[in-house]
């Protein structure tokens, strides 16, 4: 398998008033295409920072990270919403659905942002909810759903835009266990029969056993790295 | 256009603060259409055909200060004047003081400078003919149930009679009727005296009239005329003034307030006031979104695109409640005309008000949504999704 993302030398340092306190240490990782990875570690290790530097949220302090060929650590803050618009789907752990918007118009918001027409951002939004099982709640609004199903409207939201990476920051740690099997079995399906590329953050063992690989960080360094 | 539903669906967020600052614009745009038709009404005061052929002859004094009738002749004779007719202001109240009345001592010339007020010949005849005869308007007759052949007394608040009395009694002899509806409110509260009788009955005028009117011969030498009269009176004890009936409507108007300003300084404390509430409504929908709108800038939205929605939003929230503001006044000008009993005619609200008023709606728009625009720009995404 290609590598889809190469992170090379990574730091990244924040100001906590006057002191600097560096959260990722030279961090060195090769992500291959189609990977399903669990990215696990303490509270304060650093997973969700280096998440949001792989998904184009943040900047790196220092060193690089490429993504399928693109130096994203080189783009402008516009070039980078672009990017991370067309290549990366984004799942978080409280799902961050519009509150006043149906399910179906979360699903289209991301195509929002392309130059296809109403009537196709529709239908694929429409098959996008059919895929995560949802297809019958289009119209409900997020109130009106479980969170077992906000995270799948969002999890459809994540893929409508067909990118290749997919970005999971605790994706099921606000869920009861049935409802998170059937997120992570999801996510699994979309990565064995999609090709999407998974990159999940996780405290629960249970969930990284659906990974084909994890990765531990502690205090911003890579500490151990196992098959699953 | 494609956004417009997600910048529809965040204005109606919180519904109840949404429509209760809407509630505010409304009242504040209605407020600005009447107020604005007041500002027009005033201003258009004595702007017709009719009037641009009138000047107006008064003391350069002052509106209250009188001039000698034997003026009269000498207008009559400078270049440019077809005709000249003079009134004096009565000060008619009807019953209680409070029940002031539009009410003159005109000469008997002084119908044949006014063809935009009709009465028929046979009560103007009546008029000439009656020393206490009156003629009033019609919408005055109306308002106190007066018909033709009524004796009335007619109390004024400055000129009492060779007795002292100020209470005066007034045979109705005619009806005047408007023919302009511009003007109309005006001369349908009219009430018309003989100048001879008054001028007999009170020991305080002695051939003195209040102003003076003329026609002119020719629309375009106003100005030389005016020239003409004023000199007449230059180094006297009398100078006077002569000016266009609009000019001279405009500065009785301003002697007795500035209309303008007073409605310039309300609608500027209104305004002012709507801007803090819109502006803090704004304020407090943006600040409670800071997640969503993070959220929407990692799904790929960016800064630019993010700033305009709030501004947007914040347009839009203006323009919907200015709209229905000003299409509401423009639904109650002519019911408060006709409440104010001819007292007040308001034009309708129109193209310029509606340009200026959604001019100031977009204006207000992106002042109320500039600061919580750009803080939704400036929002960084790690930092917002943490909260």
């Amino acid at each position: 398998m290609a590598t889809l993302i190469k992170i090379r030398d990574v730091s990244k340092l924040y100001l906590r008033g006057k002191q600097k306190v560096e959260v990722l240490h030279h961090v060195n990782l090769d992500i291959a295409e189609g990977d399903f990875l669990a990215l696990m570690g303490p509270s304060g290790s650093g997973k969700t920072t280096l998440l949001n530097l792989i998904g184009g949220l943040d900047l790196p302090s220092g060193g690089s990270i490429t993504v399928g060929g693109q130096r994203i650590d080189q783009l402008g803050a516009t070039a980078l919403a672009r990017w991370r618009a067309s290549q990366v789907g984004f799942v978080f752990q409280f799902y961050n659905l519009m509150p006043t918007l149906s399910a179906q118009r979360n699903v289209e918001l991301p195509l929002l942002l392309t130059k296809l027409s109403g009537t196709e951002r529709r239908k694929r939004a429409a098959i996008a909810l059919q895929l995560v099982g949802l297809a019958d709640r289009a119209t409900h609004k997020p109130t009106e759903l479980s969170g077992g199903q906000q995270q799948r409207v969002s999890i459809a939201r994540a893929i409508v835009s067909d990118p290749q990476l997919l970005v999971c920051d605790e994706p099921t740690g606000d869920l009861d266990r049935q409802s998170a099997e059937e997120v992570l079995t999801l996510l699994r399906a979309l990565n064995r029969d999609h090709g999407k590329t998974i990159l999940m953050v996780t405290h629960d063992p249970k969930a990284a056993e659906y990974a084909n690989s994890t990765l531990e960080l502690d205090k911003g360094t890579l500490v151990e790295r196992q098959l699953a | 256009m494609k956004y417009l539903h997600l910048v529809w669906a965040a204005l109606f967020r919180r519904k109840t603060r949404t429509i209760l600052t809407l509630v505010s614009i409304v009242a504040a745009f209605l407020l600005f259409g009447l107020l604005d038709a007041v500002r027009a009404s005033f201003e258009e005061a004595g702007q017709s055909a009719n009037g641009a052929q009138r000047l107006q002859v008064g003391s350069k004094l002052s509106f209250i200060q009188t001039l000698p009738y034997s003026l009269e002749a000498q207008i009559a004779q400078v270049p440019g004047v077809k005709d000249v007719t003079f009134a004096n202001w009565f000060g008619g109240a009807y019953q209680d003081p409070h029940n002031q009345v539009f009410s003159f001592a005109v000469a008997p010339n002084y119908l044949d400078l006014y063809p935009e007020i009709a009465v028929s010949d046979a009560e103007k005849k009546a008029f000439l003919a009656t020393r206490t005869g009156v003629l009033v308007g019609e919408r005055l007759a109306q308002k106190f149930h007066w018909k033709v052949g009524d004796r009335i007394p007619m109390q004024s608040t400055i000129f009492p009679d060779r007795e002292g009395s100020k209470n005066w009694t007034f045979d109705i002899v005619g009806i005047l009727h408007s023919t302009d509806k511009k003007s109309g409110g005006f001369f349908d509260q009219m009430f018309l005296l003989n100048w001879k009788y008054f001028d007999d009955t009170t020991p305080f005028n002695h051939g003195q009239v209040g102003w003076y009117v003329t026609r002119v011969t020719d629309v375009n030498r106003t100005d030389a005329v005016a020239k003409g009269i004023d000199a007449l009176s230059a180094n006297s004890d009398h100078e006077t003034r002569s000016q266009t009936e609009q000019a001279a409507t405009a500065n009785w108007v301003k002697q007795l307030a500035d209309i303008g300003l007073i409605v310039r300084s309300i609608m500027g404390a209104v305004f002012f006031t709507l801007l803090l509430l819109a502006g803090n409504t704004m304020m407090q929908a943006v600040r409670e979104r800071t997640s969503e709108l993070a959220v929407m800038k990692t799904i790929g939205f960016t800064d630019a695109s993010v700033l305009s929605m709030v501004l947007a939003e914040s347009v839009l929230l203006l323009m919907l409640g200015g709209v229905l503001g000003l299409g509401l006044a423009s639904l109650l000008v002519p019911f408060v005309s006709a409440g104010s009993g001819g007292m007040l005619n308001l034009p309708t609200v129109g193209a310029s008000s509606w340009a200026l008023g959604v001019g100031l709606m977009v204006l207000f728009g992106v002042m109320v949504g500039v600061v919580p625009a750009m803080s939704a720009m400036r929002l960084n995404i790690v930092d917002a999704l943490r909260r």
